[in-house]
C-alpha cells in the first residue's frame, strides 16, 4: 500500500482513515467548507495534526518534514509564487522534467521568462502542476487543478494526470467536477461535515 | 576652556513656548494632534526630572547592586517597547522572553566590552558611566529590533502562501524564510548605518553635541562620539539578528510548519 492514513485529525478535521495504493488516484468531492484543504493540508503535514501515516510502510513520524512534502506534494488551489518569473521556480536538475511537460500542458516555453504576475490564472495553474511534477512526487494531492482552465486545457490536464498515475504516482484529487472524477478516479470518496464517506455524492 | 552654561528654569520655560507653537499650529491645520503634543513634552519633562533624581542618587549610592537594578529596569522597559512596537509581535511569554533576551544580551555584551576593554572605569560599575552608556546603546538596540521584527512579521503574514509554497516542495523552513530574515535584518541595520554615514556632515550627534554644550573639548567629544557609534553599531547588528533569527524559529515548529496562530495582531 503507498499510502495507509489512520485517524489523522487537528481540532478542525477528521479523524480521517484510509488507503490508496500506488498507481491509483482517489478522489475527494463535497460542499465548500466541508475541510477538502484541511484533509491535504494534514497529509502534507502543513497543519498541526495527530494520527499517523504511513508512506510504503515507512510511518511519517520517522521522516523528516521537508522530505515527507517532498514525496507527498500538496498543490493548493491557488498555487502562490515566491520568484519574479516561473523559470526560476526549477532546479537545474528538474529543466529537462519541466521542459518534457510544457508541450504536454498547451504551455509555451517562453512562458518561463515571463513575469509571473502576466501569466494568465489558467497559465499559472498548469505552470504550477508542472512544478509540483517536477519534484517527482509519491504521491501528488490536487486542489482543484483544473478550476481555471478552457475545456482544452482540462483535457490536456486529465491526460496528462492519468498518464502520471498510470506510471506509478498516486493521486488525490479534490475536485467538483463528476465528470472529473469519473474519469480520473479509483476510488471516489464524499466529504460532508467532517465525515469522509466512500462514493459520489 | 569656557564654563559651561547652564539653562535656568525661566530659559527652559521661554523655549517651551516652541512646543506651544507646535500645538497652535497643529490647532489651525486641524491634525489634531495638539494634544499629543502637548501631553508627550509634559511627558518629556517629567521622565527626565524623575530620572535626573534617581540618577544623582544611584550616582550617590555608588553600589553594584544598585547600577545594576537600574540597568536591568531599562532593558526590561527596552524590551517591553520591542514586544509591543511591531504590528505584530507572538503572544504571550515567547514574546516577551523573545524581546528580553535580543535587547538584553546585545546591550549588555556591547556595555560590558566597552567598561572592560575601553573606558575601565574604576570602580567598574561606576554608575556615571554605566548608566548612559546603557541608556544610549538601548535606544539603538531598540530601534534595530523592533525595526527587525515589524519587516519580518509583517513579511510572514503577507508572504504566508509564498512561503507555504516553498515548504510543500519540500523546502526547510531556513530555506523558505531565508530572503525575508535577510530582508528584516537590513531593515534593522539602516538606521545605524544612516547615523554613522551622516554623522558630522548632516547631523551633530546628540551625545557629542551636549558635551560641546556642556564645555568639553570638540576633539575629545569627537573621539567619545566614534567609541559610542562602535558600540551603537555592534549592538544593532547582535539585536536584530538574535531578534529575527528568534522569531523566525518561534513562529515555525520542528515539523517545519508556519504557525501563524502564535502571532496576534494590533
Amino acid at each position: 500500500m503507498r499510502l495507509r492514513v489512520s485517524q489523522l485529525q487537528s481540532p478542525l478535521a477528521g479523524p480521517y482513515s484510509f488507503e490508496l495504493a500506488a498507481g491509483h488516484c482517489l478522489t475527494i468531492s463535497g460542499p465548500s467548507g466541508a475541510g477538502k484543504s484541511l484533509l491535504l493540508r494534514m497529509l502534507c503535514d502543513l497543519d498541526p495534526n495527530t494520527g499517523e501515516i504511513q508512506l510504503d510502510g515507512v510511518p511519517r513520524s520517522s521522516i523528516g518534514a521537508p522530505e515527507w512534502r517532498a514525496q507527498v506534494v500538496y498543490q493548493p488551489a491557488e498555487p502562490a509564487w515566491w520568484l519574479p518569473t516561473a523559470g526560476a521556480h526549477f532546479n537545474p536538475h528538474q529543466t529537462q522534467r519541466m521542459q518534457e511537460l510544457l508541450p504536454q500542458l498547451k504551455l509555451s516555453p517562453s512562458l518561463l521568462d515571463h513575469e509571473v504576475s502576466r501569466l494568465s490564472t489558467g497559465e499559472r495553474q498548469r505552470m504550477a502542476l508542472i512544478r509540483s511534477l517536477a519534484c517527482h512526487p509519491k504521491v501528488l494531492l490536487l486542489d482543484e487543478p483544473t478550476a481555471a482552465l478552457d475545456p482544452e486545457a482540462v483535457a490536456a490536464t486529465e491526460a496528462l494526470l492519468r498518464h502520471e498515475v498510470d506510471a506509478g504516482m498516486s493521486l488525490i484529487l479534490v475536485t467538483h467536477s463528476a465528470a472529473q472524477a469519473q474519469s480520473l478516479g479509483h476510488r471516489h470518496m464524499t466529504l460532508r461535515d467532517r465525515l469522509l464517506h466512500e462514493g459520489t455524492p | 576652556m569656557n564654563a559651561a552654561i547652564q539653562p535656568s528654569a525661566l530659559d527652559l520655560a521661554l523655549t517651551s513656548s516652541l512646543v506651544v507653537l507646535n500645538a497652535g499650529i497643529s490647532a489651525y491645520l486641524g491634525l489634531r494632534m495638539q494634544r499629543m503634543m502637548l501631553w508627550s513634552a509634559l511627558r518629556m519633562v517629567v521622565q527626565l526630572l524623575l530620572v535626573g533624581l534617581v540618577l544623582r542618587w544611584v550616582f550617590a549610592l555608588a553600589s553594584p547592586a544598585a547600577t545594576l537594578a537600574v540597568a536591568l529596569l531599562m532593558i526590561v522597559a527596552a524590551a517591553r517597547e520591542v514586544a509591543m512596537r511591531p504590528a505584530h509581535g507572538l503572544r504571550g511569554w515567547p514574546g516577551v522572553w523573545l524581546s528580553t533576551a535580543s535587547v538584553g544580551l546585545s546591550s549588555i555584551a556591547t556595555v560590558v566590552l566597552a567598561l572592560l576593554t575601553v573606558l575601565r572605569p574604576t570602580p567598574w560599575y561606576e554608575p556615571q558611566y554605566v548608566v548612559p552608556l546603557i541608556g544610549i546603546v538601548l535606544g539603538n538596540v531598540l530601534n534595530s529590533a523592533s525595526l527587525g521584527l515589524d519587516t519580518f512579521y509583517g513579511g510572514v503574514v503577507n508572504a504566508r502562501a509564498a512561503i507555504e509554497a516553498q515548504l510543500v516542495l519540500g523546502a526547510t523552513r531556513q530555506e523558505a524564510l531565508a530572503p525575508l530574515i535577510r530582508d528584516s535584518v537590513r531593515k534593522g541595520l539602516i538606521p545605524i548605518i544612516n547615523q554613522m554615514s551622516a554623522a558630522g556632515i548632516i547631523t551633530l550627534p546628540g551625545i557629542m553635541t551636549g558635551q560641546i554644550l556642556a564645555g568639553m573639548d570638540p576633539m575629545d567629544a569627537v573621539r567619545y562620539q566614534i567609541l559610542l557609534m562602535f558600540l551603537l553599531a555592534g549592538g544593532s547588528g547582535i539585536s536584530v539578528t538574535l531578534a529575527v533569527y528568534l522569531a523566525a524559529r518561534s513562529i515555525t515548529d520542528e515539523r517545519h510548519r508556519l504557525r501563524l496562530e502564535r502571532l496576534s495582531g494590533r
